[in-house]
């Protein structure tokens, strides 16, 4: 088992290897340890392929891509205010007020890439790809040419996230039905009423 | 009589194997295009059995998913429970106690030698072998399931593990039993080998056929048995060596070929090694408690982070990836299923193959559908 690059040390790599490409380290808390690269869109597929062919690293085997859904927070702050206020006497006082401010955090789809080794016997770095937001920007470059590994596993999460993979070969549905409408998986996917099992009658 | 021909000189035909197929192992379908016997297209369809396993897990407690993994690989509900435990021991930092690790270690390699016999018996079903192999292998598989109703209560849906250890200790007499089963699975094994091995309609059916080469193997993510018949040497038990599998003396069988054939003596010969690592844990099991009394099974909040744990089951790799967001439940429960994406490559192993070798080259990939559609 050759001992893997930290995180920090593979970014270094991608910069120099691919250039333009923008790569953040994401910390992850847990015991586990396992920190993620995030990448940018226009060139994750030159970084996939640049991880896969690197001679240190050979990441030949993409285990796992996982979809995530992130949805639209808000987050509230009290904020000081100055303001025009009226005083006890009528006559109108710049005094400091405190008001709550809500702003609306965009939510996004996430799409998780678990990579290993099979050469060197190393693993996982974890790549990530968000999309814009969650509605009309669900677009993400397919990695499915890079590792064939990814193409099920694109279209189960183009199937119940409805993230979309350009480049992906045959994005079709693959565990709901073509008909199907929604995207189950989703954290705001709401089964409808007129289910099947709920009244007894086929929609 | 005269009779019209479906499909004229130089037309394809289109047929759709399954859902209800008795080869294909359960609801699957294949959509094949025809030209004469040859197969020139093939797409598999799943999703029957999809019952969204994953947001079932979302919903629930960390302890709830537990008993739904039994229900992924039905077959091997032990390693099912293992891999997702051994997920959140690395997401919360959990500790194991040496009994534990030896009980587990025992469960999944006589799970795993149930899985291989039942596979040759259904493969060799599969090709014409009618009745007697399969009945050969279910024999010894219901000894083994007898051990895991003793042991845990039931048969297929064990619901064993725990994160921290396992829900209950194993007794002296049980030990023993799977002594005495471990002791007579060589003659077993030769038999069932000498049964077969040899056999030219065997040979003349697998050798060569549904070829899957090394490098496309590797790029496809295809793992376990499938994966080492095409001549790669990646087994997790010795890449991750997780629990205490660096403690024992095996050896991982490689093929040669990537045919059929390879697939099919790679659990013939994977059995023999699970029965290796058999003996030795029986031998060296300590006493001790089995599972950590500080774990907290219920109401388990790990920190706010991620992990991906991963396990070498009898079908390849499964692997658990959990997020939490501090909560209860986990905030993103993903499977991998190595059932499904072992079948990514379907198509390119029947291309130019007869249609009745795509029986016996769905057969030796070994799916089953509980985990390719969740």
């Amino acid at each position: 088992m050759t001992p893997l690059p930290s995180p920090e040390e593979i970014k270094t790599l991608i910069e120099a290897g691919v250039p333009g490409a923008t790569v953040t380290v994401i910390a992850n808390g847990s015991p586990s340890a396992q920190h993620s690269l995030l990448l940018d869109h226009e060139h994750a597929r030159a970084v996939a392929e640049f991880l896969r062919d690197h001679a240190e690293l050979k990441l030949d085997f993409c285990s796992l891509v996982t979809g995530v859904d992130w949805p639209d927070t808000e987050t509230t702050a009290k904020v000081k205010v100055k303001k025009l206020v009226a005083g006890p006497d009528g006559v109108e006082q710049e005094q400091e007020v405190e008001e709550t401010r809500k702003t609306k955090v965009p939510g996004y789809l996430e799409a998780v890439y678990h990579l290993f080794s099979m050469g060197k016997k190393h693993g996982p770095v974890v790549l990530r790809l968000r999309t814009a937001n969650r509605t009309d920007g669900t677009h993400l470059p397919s990695l499915t040419p890079v590792w064939r590994s990814a193409e099920f596993q694109e279209r189960e999460a183009f199937d119940l996230y409805g993230i979309v993979f350009d480049g992906h070969p045959d994005l079709r549905r693959i565990l709901m039905w073509d008909g199907f409408v929604d995207y189950p998986m989703r954290k705001d996917y709401v089964p409808p009423e007129d289910d099947i099992l709920v009244t007894g009658v086929k929609a | 009589m005269d009779l019209e021909p479906i499909a004229g000189p130089g037309e394809l035909l289109e047929v759709s194997m399954g859902p209800h197929h008795p080869s294909t192992h359960g609801v699957f379908r294949m959509d094949v295009r025809l030209d004469g016997e040859r197969v020139v297209r093939l797409k598999p369809v799943f999703g029957y059995l999809h019952r969204n396993h994953e947001k079932i897990a979302e919903k629930g407690a960390y302890l709830a998913a537990i008993p739904y993994t039994d229900r992924l690989d039905y077959l091997c509900s032990m390693t099912n429970n293992w891999g997702y435990v051994l997920a959140v021991e690395k997401l919360a930092g959990i500790q194991v106690p040496e009994r534990a690790e030896y009980i587990r270690v025992i469960v999944a390699e006589l799970t795993r030698f149930q899985n291989h016999a039942g596979l040759v018996g259904f493969l060799l079903q599969d090709m014409g072998a009618s009745g007697t192999p399969l009945m050969y292998a279910f024999r010894e598989r219901e000894k083994v399931l007898d051990l895991f109703e003793s042991l845990s209560g039931a048969r297929m849906m064990c619901n064993y593990m725990r994160f921290g250890g396992v829900r209950v200790d194993c007794s002296a007499e049980w030990l023993d039993e799977v002594r005495q089963l471990v002791g007579v699975l060589p003659r077993f094994l030769d038999e069932f080998e000498n049964l077969l091995r040899a056999n030219e309609i065997l040979m003349a059916r697998t050798q060569g056929t549904g070829v899957l080469p090394r490098e496309l193997a590797i790029n496809a993510g295809v793992t376990g048995p499938m994966l080492r018949a095409s001549g790669v040497n990646y087994d997790i038990r010795k890449v991750d060596k997780y629990g205490i599998y660096d403690r024992f003396k095996f050896g991982v069988p490689l093929g040669e070929h990537g045919d059929v054939y390879d697939r099919y003596m790679m659990r013939i010969l994977e059995m023999r090694e699970s029965v290796k690592i058999l003996e030795q844990a029986l031998r060296d099991i300590p006493a001790g408690p089995v599972i950590d009394p500080k774990v907290r099974l219920r109401g388990l909040r790990p920190k706010v982070g991620e992990a991906y744990g991963r396990i070498e089951s009898p079908k390849g790799e499964l692997g658990f990836f959990l997020i939490s967001d501090g909560s209860g439940n986990p905030y993103r429960y993903r499977v991998r299923p190595p059932c499904m994406i072992n079948l990514t490559i379907l198509e390119d192993m029947c291309l130019g193959e007869n249609i009745a070798d795509t029986v016996i080259i769905l057969g030796s990939v070994d799916i089953v559908l509980g985990e390719v559609d969740r």
